[in-house]
């Protein structure tokens, strides 16, 4: 019973997703080739929204709804990890236009294709866990 | 009240909702990260046994994967039953590159190809070189990259940036490089097969 509330989030950031047009092949190009404030303007607010409020919520002290600690851990630093894999990441999403998201989105939505990314992405999330030892962390 | 959700939303009206979805998972003590799915998947299909990397309590991601189900759910309801009234209305010069590298226009509103196009989304692109390339090759990209960075747009440019992480601001750059690179350098190679 709990859990469907994580079913009703989920179902809301699809309509969000299918509303700011973030499911957009053709807003991602727009996005790459600085034709549009669009997608910036989304993500943007989004960031600017959400630092006020977790800074907020740091102030006040607010909890998750069971009393736990709001699970905000600190990631840690390194330089390749996150620069080679983000790139690796950027060249997947310029691409097919859709991040992990929107690519559950379109789905929904009947592009049938998009189960073709799916599948591989979760190909691709299989074979770093074979050859993550190898890489740079 | 109907149509004027149905309507496109404004940027800014979209991006607070993105940050609302981030609260009420974190209120509901869980975090916005959806590629974490993408591990979760492989250890539900059987990858634990050979690798450590997914040797996990798959039980455990139980809430993210209803949260992507119910993005399943919310893209099948924003676009049979509040269906936009016209297609993206993208800027005039992506529309003339586009075109200048046989990519049509976005498509009528209430078409799947108002928000993707025809030429490469279409079922039977699947089994060319350019739908490979485009959809076998770029869903690899995403998912092998997204966990070596260890997160995607929902975890590093949403919920890592608004903490103020620096490994999210440098996996964003990240992610730009590597966009910029495939839109602006491979993209229109690719498009010529």
């Amino acid at each position: 019973m709990r859990y469907l509330i994580y079913l009703t989030i989920g179902i809301l950031f699809g309509f969000v997703m299918t509303k700011s047009e973030a499911i957009s092949w053709f807003r991602i190009q727009e996005m790459f080739r600085f034709e549009s404030f669009h997608m910036y303007g989304i993500i943007g607010t989004a960031v600017f929204v959400g630092a006020i409020g977790v800074a907020v919520a740091r102030r006040f002290g607010i909890h998750a709804y069971d009393g736990s600690d709001l699970r905000l851990k600190p990631k840690d630093f390194s330089i390749p990890r996150y620069l080679y894999g983000g790139i690796i990441f950027g060249l997947g999403w310029a691409i097919t236009g859709a991040c992990p998201g929107p690519m559950f989105t379109l789905l929904g939505q009947g592009i049938w294709a998009i189960g073709v990314v799916i599948l591989s992405s979760v190909f691709g999330t299989f074979v770093y866990g074979a050859v993550r030892d190898e890489l740079p962390h | 009240m109907h149509e004027i959700i149905s309507q496109p939303w404004h940027w800014s009206v979209s991006g607070l909702a993105i940050a609302a979805v981030m609260f009420l998972l974190l209120y509901a003590g869980k975090e916005f990260g959806v590629s974490s799915n993408l591990r979760t998947m492989c250890t539900i299909a059987g990858a634990g046994k050979r690798y450590d990397f997914f040797d996990i309590d798959w039980r455990a991601q139980t809430w993210n994967l209803l949260f992507i189900a119910g993005a399943v759910i919310g893209g099948f309801l924003a676009f049979y039953f509040f269906p936009s009234p016209h297609p993206v209305q993208l800027s005039s010069q992506t529309v003339d590159y586009l075109q200048a590298v046989g990519i049509a226009a976005p498509g009528p509103a209430g078409t799947p190809w108002s928000y993707v196009p025809v030429e490469l989304f279409a079922v039977d692109r699947i089994f060319t070189l350019r739908g490979f390339l485009v959809l076998v090759v770029g869903g690899f990209l995403i998912g092998f990259g997204t966990r070596w960075a260890g997160g995607c747009t929902s975890g590093h440019a949403i919920s890592g940036l608004a903490n103020l992480q620096l490994p999210s601001l440098l996996a964003v750059i990240g992610f730009f490089i590597g966009g910029l690179v495939m839109s602006w350098l491979v993209l229109p190679l690719i498009l010529q097969f």
